[in-house]
């Protein structure tokens, strides 16, 4: 991923729909799908006289997100207008901060177990609270050029989430995607559904390419439209692309005449990035105060209370999961990235077999599997930890071995069985240490080419008295048939 | 004494006895506004039916023994910035002629909560911006004591009204002197409530961190009774203040014992008009010979109050103006003629080559923002709208609406530090009486000049009041300032009571002309 040639710098902006069950300044419902223009009340279509009044529980959420992606809180925050005429912001300018937002100057931890980067902390440049615009529908067919509003969505709180341009490459930034992501699902502040819009990605990308004796910088370039982390990904990846090659046939640099920054869109189906606006200059917001707002304090106490609320998170949590069960950061990463509840279930599970290493090998393997089979969450897994737990111990103590045991949780699963009732249901009993000596004096006394295989130390030979003991005894366990079959030729006189 | 003349205290009292009814009253005021308003033109809407309507239930209430609220089968007008429903609310403006509010006013549902009867909605300067009711986008008001004359403004309306008898009692709202400046041109008594102490919601805004809410009456007892009503926290409006809510009927009647009036030196320098000044003195003898002590104070800060006035005022107001912007409500320009427009407009510059021409050539939604807002905004609300988009905007906005924020916590320290010796600051309302309709039209500036005294107040977010001190040899009333630090209103409706104990001005009525009975002029909105 990483060329020589050059170094990329990208910076992320995320607005997140916090989940609150009325929109920031008014009552009206946040919830999505319902017919236009139906959630909607003076105050959100911004008539006239229409004054609004602070949603303390979307400020809440907000605060949340914030201390948890380590920033400072200022003791005082206020609202500003961010003003600009568009039919879908109906009272002509955007509820939002400016100078003084209630977060900034905070970090993000990533990493990749894979190894694709180092570990790095993104910095977060601010996290501030605005009220979502309507939407605007155009009928763009032919000879159509009809305009429609749906104002559902004005006035939704949005958390805007910017980071330093400490991203180096577009996986670093979709890994900084992903776990900006799981944090918020962790924290609950947000759905963070792509399509239905509660999580919206804006990228910033430019390179820095080093010339004989300094760095020369692209314009930086905006892009928009992009609906998956995947075409965030690709986009980045096109853009770099892109801008190297613009380099390589007109160096233009940053800063210099036609190096000012520009915004692109994501052509999902082309896979191309395309001109939407040349930036000159920042657009004037002619940014105030909003004046029918009051601004909000926030005491230190406050926000250490909020702190200790946090609950685990996901970069914490995979570390004690690493510590306490002894497993490995693939799979800590597997696990906490799967949510909240599967860590849950990993825990009581592990805490009832007594083995991290064998449980997380198990959710992985099977319950996410049949997760996925079934298209269900761990919430609706109709055998639970410690059900599942008893099927591991059986397992440890010998009582089935790890194949007939997958049987077994398909059993419990199709009948709501105990582990211990399905493995009857199954015919799984131990068998006894007589009958399993008897079996394999059988099986040697049949097989002559095998015990003179084992006496020459050709240990693998056992593996053919093994499907033999399985076919006829199923319960038998297959390692325990393999040592005493050994331990028997060995007996014998030479 | 005949119904018009009566206090809306008097009138309550002969209602409450049974003595009257409010289909009685309601007619009474009613008959006289269809006798003066011709000439007067305060209403821009009189629902005439519907008060009576509401007057009737009233009285049919009182009849089965209900319990009523305090002003029970009172006519109260309303500044046609408040957002009513039923009714048309307009502003004063060709942008929201036709526009009708799903929702009442806080304000407005406190009257009807209190059994008020709406009488109808009074004339202003278009979105309240102005001081003459000049800059109404239907037709100007009329002072009643002089039609050659204007009322103030931007509560023109509201105060022409109440002097000319057609309500005892009205609403207006007051940004930089609006209730108090047309109170002093009128006659009447006029109260700006401490920023916060009136809930804003569904006034239609002009400033929001400067408007107010307020009462127009004939007496301080008069205002006491009708601020009663629509004061006090309101959870709608997140600036109005959490604070009690004191007894103003119950106290009014109490004089101020020891009051120390305080006389800003400022306040009687150039521009003042000497017979203002005379009658402003004259009143402040009187207040001395009630027992009260005067001193000179200073508000140093004072000489840049208009000019910080007229920075944040109109950035705020280029805000909140956006919303009318013809695509949700209000006007809208004729599409077809914008399409006609733009379409030969892109063939005139083909034609030309002009590739740069076509380039900036508006979008139809842009062309459909600059023709609504240009045909339906006035002059005076288009400068308005200029002046603060340039003082908000990149490069300037340090020097102008920063600058004049650090200055207008200047003059509300000017103020704290005052009120530390006196309990009320004491001075004209206006530089003048009422001054000619049509003399400042082509003089905006001259026509800010007209807040010199008043604007402090608001940029200050404290009370003040306006009652009549005297009147010109030309027989126009005279207005004495009252200021009181924030949430006093108490104080400044005991001093105004006082003052009218020992006074005749607010008893002082126009002679009004009699309009031809072949009906009113009232303007009739749909």
């Amino acid at each position: 991923m990483t060329n020589t040639a050059y170094e990329t710098i990208i910076g992320l902006e995320v607005h997140v729909q916090l989940q609150t069950e009325t929109k920031l300044f008014c009552r009206c419902s946040t919830s999505f799908g319902a017919a236009p223009n139906t959630q909607t009340c003076p105050v959100c279509i911004g008539l006239p006289g229409s004054l609004p009044v602070m949603n303390r529980h979307a400020y809440a959420l907000g605060l949340k997100t914030a201390v948890a992606l380590n920033c400072t809180i200022p003791e005082f925050t206020k609202w500003d207008r961010k003003q600009y005429f568009y039919p879908d912001l109906p009272k002509g300018y955007q509820i939002s901060q400016f100078d003084l937002p209630m977060s900034e100057h905070g970090w993000l931890e990533i990493s990749d177990p894979k190894g694709e980067f180092a570990t790095k902390k993104v910095g977060i440049t601010r996290a501030h609270l605005e009220d979502d615009a309507g939407k605007s529908m155009h009928d763009e067919r032919a000879g159509k050029s009809d305009s429609r509003i749906d104002l559902n969505r004005t006035g939704t709180p949005l958390l805007e989430i910017v980071s330093d341009p400490d991203l180096r490459s577009p996986a670093e930034a979709r890994a900084f995607l992903s776990e900006l992501k799981l944090l918020l699902t962790y924290l609950g502040v947000s759905d963070c559904n792509m399509q239905e819009g509660s999580l919206r990605v804006d990228a910033n990308i430019n390179l820095h390419i080093p010339l004989d004796d300094r760095t020369a910088a692209t314009p930086i370039v905006e892009i928009k439209n992009m609906n998956s982390f995947r075409a965030v990904e690709r986009a980045l990846q096109y853009e770099a692309n892109r801008q190297f090659d613009a380099w390589q046939s007109n160096p233009v640099e940053l800063g210099k005449p036609g190096g000012h920054k520009t915004t692109r869109g994501w052509d999902d189906q082309a896979q191309i990035t395309r001109i939407q606006r040349q930036k000159e200059e920042s657009s004037d917001y002619r940014y105030f105060p909003d004046p029918d707002l009051l601004p909000v304090t926030t005491t230190a106490a406050e926000v250490a209370a909020v702190r200790g609320q946090l609950g685990a998170l996901p970069a914490a949590l995979r570390v004690t999961l690493i510590e306490k069960y002894k497993i490995d950061e693939y799979d800590a990463h597997v696990l906490v990235n799967q949510g909240q509840p599967l860590v849950d279930y990993f825990e009581a599970l592990a805490a009832a077999c007594g083995d991290g290493k064998r449980a997380s090998n198990w959710v992985q393997q099977d319950v996410l599997r049949l997760l996925n089979e079934t298209e269900t969450t761990i919430e609706q897994f109709p055998v639970s930890a410690a059900a599942l737990g008893e099927l591991l111990k059986a397992i440890v103590a010998g009582e089935v071995d790890n194949t007939r045991a997958k049987d077994v949780l398909q059993e419990m699963l199709d009948t709501n069985a105990s582990a211990a009732d399905a493995m009857a249901q199954l015919g799984i009993e131990k068998v006894d240490s007589s009958d399993l000596e008897s079996l394999c004096r059988e099986l040697l006394d049949a097989n002559p080419a095998v015990v003179a295989d084992l006496k020459q130390g050709k240990m693998k030979a056992v593996g053919a008295l093994i499907g033999q003991a399985k076919k006829k005894n199923p319960n038998v366990n297959p390692g325990q048939i393999k040592s005493l079959c050994i331990e028997l030729v060995q007996q014998l006189p030479s | 004494m005949s119904l018009l003349d009566a206090s809306a205290t008097q009138l309550l009292q002969q209602l409450a006895a049974a003595e009257i009814t409010a289909v009685e009253v309601t007619q009474a005021y009613l008959d006289q506004i269809t006798r003066h308003d011709a000439t007067v033109r305060s209403f821009l809407s009189v629902p005439a039916d519907e008060a009576l309507a509401q007057a009737a239930a009233v009285d049919a209430r009182r009849g089965r023994g209900e319990r009523l609220g305090p002003l029970a089968g009172l006519p109260v007008a309303v500044k046609d910035n408040l957002c009513t429903t039923g009714w048309a609310t307009s502003c004063g403006s060709r942008m929201l002629e036709n526009f009708r509010s799903p929702y009442d006013a806080t304000v407005i549902a406190r009257l009807k909560a209190a059994d008020a009867v709406l009488i109808g909605k009074t004339n202003l300067d278009e979105f309240a911006m102005g001081g003459s009711t000049e800059n109404s986008a239907f037709f100007p008001t009329t002072n009643p004591w002089d039609a050659s004359r204007t009322p103030g403004g931007s509560s023109g309306g509201s105060a022409a009204c109440v002097a000319a008898s057609m309500a005892p009692l009205s609403i207006g709202s007051d940004t930089g002197g609006s209730i108090r400046q047309p109170a002093g041109f009128c006659g009447v008594t006029g109260l700006k409530p401490t920023y916060g102490r009136v809930s804003r919601y569904g006034l239609v805004a002009f400033a929001s961190s400067l408007d107010q809410v307020g009462p127009l009456a004939r007496t301080a007892e008069d205002a006491a009774l009708l601020l009663q009503t629509i004061a006090g926290h309101d959870p709608l409006d997140s600036t109005s203040a959490p604070v009690d809510l004191p007894d103003y009927v119950g106290t009014v009647r109490e004089p101020l014992a020891g009051l120390r009036l305080g006389l800003v030196r400022e306040h009687f320098g150039p521009g003042l008009d000497d017979e203002v000044e005379q009658a402003v003195r004259q009143a402040i003898r009187e207040f001395e010979s009630l027992g009260a002590t005067v001193t000179e104070i200073s508000l140093p800060h004072s000489q840049y109050a208009i000019a910080t006035y007229y920075v944040i005022a109109p950035s705020e107001a280029s805000s909140n103006l956006a919303r009318y912007d013809g695509v949700h409500y209000g006007y809208r320009t004729d599409e077809t003629e914008m399409l006609a427009e733009l379409a030969a407009e892109k063939k005139q510059l083909q034609a030309a080559g002009d590739q740069a021409g076509l380039d900036d050539l508006d979008t139809p939604l842009m062309r459909l923002y600059r023709r609504s807002r240009s045909e339906a905004f006035g002059s005076e609300v288009k400068r308005r709208i200029m002046l603060g988009a340039y003082a908000l905007s990149a490069g300037y906005k340090d020097a102008y609406y920063v600058k004049a924020l650090k200055v207008r916590r200047l003059i509300r320290g000017d103020y704290d530090a005052a009120f530390q010796d006196v309990d009320l600051i004491v001075g004209p309302t206006a530089p003048t009486a009422a001054f000619g309709l049509g003399d400042m039209v082509d003089d905006p500036l001259a026509m800010y000049l007209q807040d010199l005294y008043t604007v402090s107040a608001n940029l200050a977010g404290i009370a003040g009041m306006s009652i009549p001190c005297g009147m010109t040899a030309g027989g126009l009333p005279i207005g004495l300032h009252l200021q009181a630090p924030p949430f006093a209103e108490d104080r400044l409706l005991r001093a105004g009571h006082m003052f009218q104990q020992a006074t005749d001005w607010h008893t002082r009525r126009p002679e009004l002309t009699t309009a031809s009975p072949s009906g009113t002029s009232q303007k009739q909105l749909p």
